[in-house]
């Protein structure tokens, strides 16, 4: 029983709450690795683009809200989502035109083009904070839990409760959809073997007749949708506040360099190894070790590091991976 | 950096005193409308962000690397003054000092034997590294944890932590510096002679957790409670001591101004002389620097790393000296800023003010250029003060048309966020239209 319980306690506050963590995570790196692999830089703007796409899917929830549109037992918000996926495609299409495409006319280095995307996120930032303010914001509405912990105390018996929340269901479900639609695309459309033909070589590319401003326009809509995806399941799941969001950008980064800048099957496995040694080191293993270990007593709590520190914990991660794997797990081989 | 364009800017030798000259019009103009002391205030700030900016461009403008961790470095100069200049907090030496020493030793023993584990070991290498990095974190852990604890005992209302060493404040600027380079050079091992955008993500995180560090540890520098009455450095005096002292009040007689203003004004000007000084040698030292051998040495790397390499140069060394020496120099503008609030507030370092605005001024005022960053550094200060007034002004002439309601209050309530908009824009328009900045590198 006490080994039963103590999986429920791993189960409830570790494995749960991180894999509905890894799936943002991953649906964030996604996007960092494809405009990387595509596009050939690092977009500082990512965070930002996931807090413009999410307000804009917040302010949508509210009008329908005000309206009494509703979702049933689902939150509003998904329902909104594909007004700020459209709203966030036109902006970085937008942006493209006005500000990137002329530093890939004039073939300029990579990391110029980093420097512009720091002055997109300064745009977009104010912009996002102009739109919606700087404090917290809850939209999470529909049913709160998939299984609450009464219910399952009831059923099993067990001491430990475990509480699935709907939006870390839906985190999941969502993210499982959107990743196999997107791999869909890129290996079986015309479009997606483009793209994947432009990452790979885009000279060989542009001579195959490969028309590069409609590649570069997918990947800046794929881009949009996955950080607007990304940033909306976040925010249902925990809140929105635009801060949080730009700070998202180093462990979004950290999950595309683990799992190789370039490929998406990594951005995947580095968004869920990202999100899982998070939450494992700043959990406190007390409750579970009082049930494994019989006589176990302690005054501290077993957590490694406190929560103020989980981005320590990206960090770590990234350059123990920077020092032995500087491509990164997957082999950074382009998309 | 390799946008390099032909030609010279216009107006030629003139470009840069007349450029100085339109700044200083501004200030006065500035001290015209708002009087000196809200002028000197924006002056003083302006020079520790040419200081900062002269960091920044060191490592950008000079070698090319891209530091997003700056906010970082400033806090960690920052710590400097704390642990220097305060006055040591009774009893807590002994209480825990020893305790946190040795705890520190733990970890750096630990970390060394994990290195040499990973030099000397061929099979079970990976096994035997996690055990070692994993005791020594429990030990480490187990003599950290008691230490801190009794130092936060102590009078955890106005100390509860460690407290400096009670040293002249002046000495502390180097101190920040050093700090700050420490820490470069750790990141610096690590990151550097991997892909350029690897840096900045390192940076990032570095950054980050360097704040998360000065906010949470308490014994260190009472984290969010914010250590508060950090001493004046020498010779600025405190108004007060200054409105008191019969010569001070005789002088102001004399020329028959406010004693009160007066001695504000004097303050800030002392402050704004020293702050000026610093400046002035590391001006000449950096273009000593640029114009030597060295210099040279760091610019053809720049330009063209391959070839470098091939004469020889130490690429990834060379880089990791100037990343370690542009991060000291924003380690003492750190430092001199928490010396000129006299407090140290870890919650307010954030990385879009004290990064990304220092990368505006060094972009804008003309990487690789030293005059150029001071110029940016000075000029982009002032705007991002005043655009937070401006926006609302703009905002309420924009929304005059509308009537009241609460669209209308939204727009006049958030235009004060529409600086980072103007930053960006500011930022696009520079990179895009004139990328040399406003004073090109020769």
């Amino acid at each position: 029983m006490d080994i039963l319980n103590a999986l429920v306690a791993i189960l409830n506050y570790v494995v749960v709450p991180a894999t509905a963590y890894g799936a943002q995570l991953a649906l964030g790196a996604l996007g960092v690795t494809l405009i990387y692999g595509i596009l050939r830089f690092s977009n500082f703007a990512h965070g930002d683009t996931m807090a413009f796409g999410t307000a804009i899917t917040i302010l949508i929830t509210w009008a329908l809200q005000a309206a009494g549109i509703g979702f049933g037992p689902l939150p509003t918000a998904l329902l909104a989502l594909p007004f700020g996926i459209a709203a966030t495609a036109l902006l970085v299409l937008g942006t493209d035109k006005i500000v990137y495409s002329y530093y890939r006319k004039v073939r300029a280095a990579p990391v110029v083009l980093t420097m512009v995307s720091v002055g997109v996120m300064f745009v977009m930032n104010g912009l996002t904070r102009v739109l919606i303010g700087v404090d917290e914001i809850k939209f999470a509405d529909g049913a709160r839990f998939l299984i609450s912990a009464q219910e399952f105390k009831k059923a099993t018996g067990l001491a430990e409760p475990l509480a699935i929340r709907s939006t870390q269901a839906i985190t999941v479900v969502t993210a499982a959809l959107v990743v196999a639609a997107l791999f869909w695309f890129l290996a079986k459309t015309r479009t997606g073997k483009s793209m994947r033909a432009f990452s790979d070589n885009e000279d060989l590319a542009l001579l195959s007749g490969i028309n590069p401003s409609r590649v570069v326009a997918m990947t800046w809509i794929i881009a949009a949708a996955l950080a607007t995806i990304a940033g909306t399941l976040y925010g249902l799941d925990k809140s929105f506040k635009a801060f949080n969001y730009f700070q998202l950008l180093l462990p979004v980064f950290a999950a595309a360099i683990v799992g190789g800048l370039g490929n998406p099957l990594g951005a995947i496995a580095g968004g869920f190894i990202i999100a899982y040694s998070e939450v494992a080191v700043t959990y406190a293993w007390k409750k579970v070790a009082i049930y494994l270990i019989p006589g176990f007593q302690s005054d501290s709590l077993l957590q490694l590091l406190s929560t103020e520190y989980k981005f320590a914990v990206s960090f770590t991660i990234l350059i123990i991976v920077l020092l032995f794997k500087p491509t990164g797990l997957f082999k950074g081989k382009s998309v | 950096m390799s946008t390099r364009q032909p030609g010279a800017a216009r107006g030629g030798k003139l470009r840069a005193p007349l450029l100085f000259a339109a700044m200083a019009a501004l200030i006065a103009i500035e001290a015209a409308t708002t009087g000196w002391n809200g002028a000197l205030v924006i002056v003083n700030m302006g020079l520790i962000s040419a200081i900062l900016a002269l960091g920044v461009n060191m490592q950008w403008g000079y070698a090319g690397l891209f530091n997003t961790g700056v906010v970082g470095f400033i806090a960690l100069g920052g710590l400097g003054p704390v642990l220097v200049s305060m006055k040591p907090t009774p009893g807590a030496f002994s209480a825990g000092g020893w305790g946190i020493l040795i705890a520190f030793a733990i970890a750096l023993v630990t970390i060394m034997a994990a290195v040499w584990l990973n030099r000397h070991l061929t099979r079970m290498k990976g096994l035997a590294i996690l055990a070692v990095l994993i005791a020594g974190f429990f030990l480490y852990r187990a003599v950290f944890d008691p230490a801190v604890a009794a130092i936060q005992a102590i009078n955890p209302a106005s100390a509860g932590y460690l407290g400096g060493l009670g040293l002249p404040t002046l000495l502390s600027w180097p101190v920040g510096a050093l700090l700050a380079a420490g820490a470069a050079w750790v990141v610096g091992k690590t990151a550097l002679g991997l892909r350029s955008d690897y840096l900045a993500v390192a940076t990032l995180g570095i950054g980050e957790i360097i704040v998360a560090v000065l906010k949470n540890e308490e014994w260190l520098d009472r984290g969010v409670l914010n250590v508060t009455g950090i001493p004046r450095p020498w010779p600025v005096p405190y108004e007060v001591d200054l409105q008191a002292d019969p010569g001070f009040l005789e002088r102001v007689a004399a020329f028959g101004l406010d004693p009160v203003t007066t001695s504000t004004i004097t303050v800030k000007l002392l402050y704004g002389a020293l702050f000026a000084a610093v400046l002035l040698v590391l001006i000449w030292a950096l273009q000593l620097a640029l114009n030597s051998p060295w210099g040279r040495m760091m610019r053809a790397i720049r330009d063209n790393e391959v070839a470098a390499e091939a004469m020889g140069k130490n690429v990834t060394g060379r880089h990791l000296q100037i990343f370690i020496l542009g991060c000291a120099v924003i380690g003492l503008a750190g430092a001199m800023m928490i010396s000129l609030d006299g407090q140290m507030t870890p919650s307010s370092y954030n990385p879009l003010r004290y990064t990304f605005l220092i990368w505006v001024m060094v972009i804008v005022g003309g990487s690789g250029n030293n005059w150029g960053s001071v110029l940016g550094g000075m000029l982009i200060w002032f705007v991002w003060i005043k655009a937070e007034v401006w926006g609302p002004q703009i905002m309420h002439v924009v929304t005059a048309t509308l009537a009241d309601g609460p669209l209308k209050q939204h727009l006049v309530d958030s235009a004060p966020h529409m600086r980072l908009v103007m930053m960006g824009l500011i930022l696009l328009l520079v990179l895009r239209f004139s990328p040399r900045g406003l004073l090109p590198e020769k």
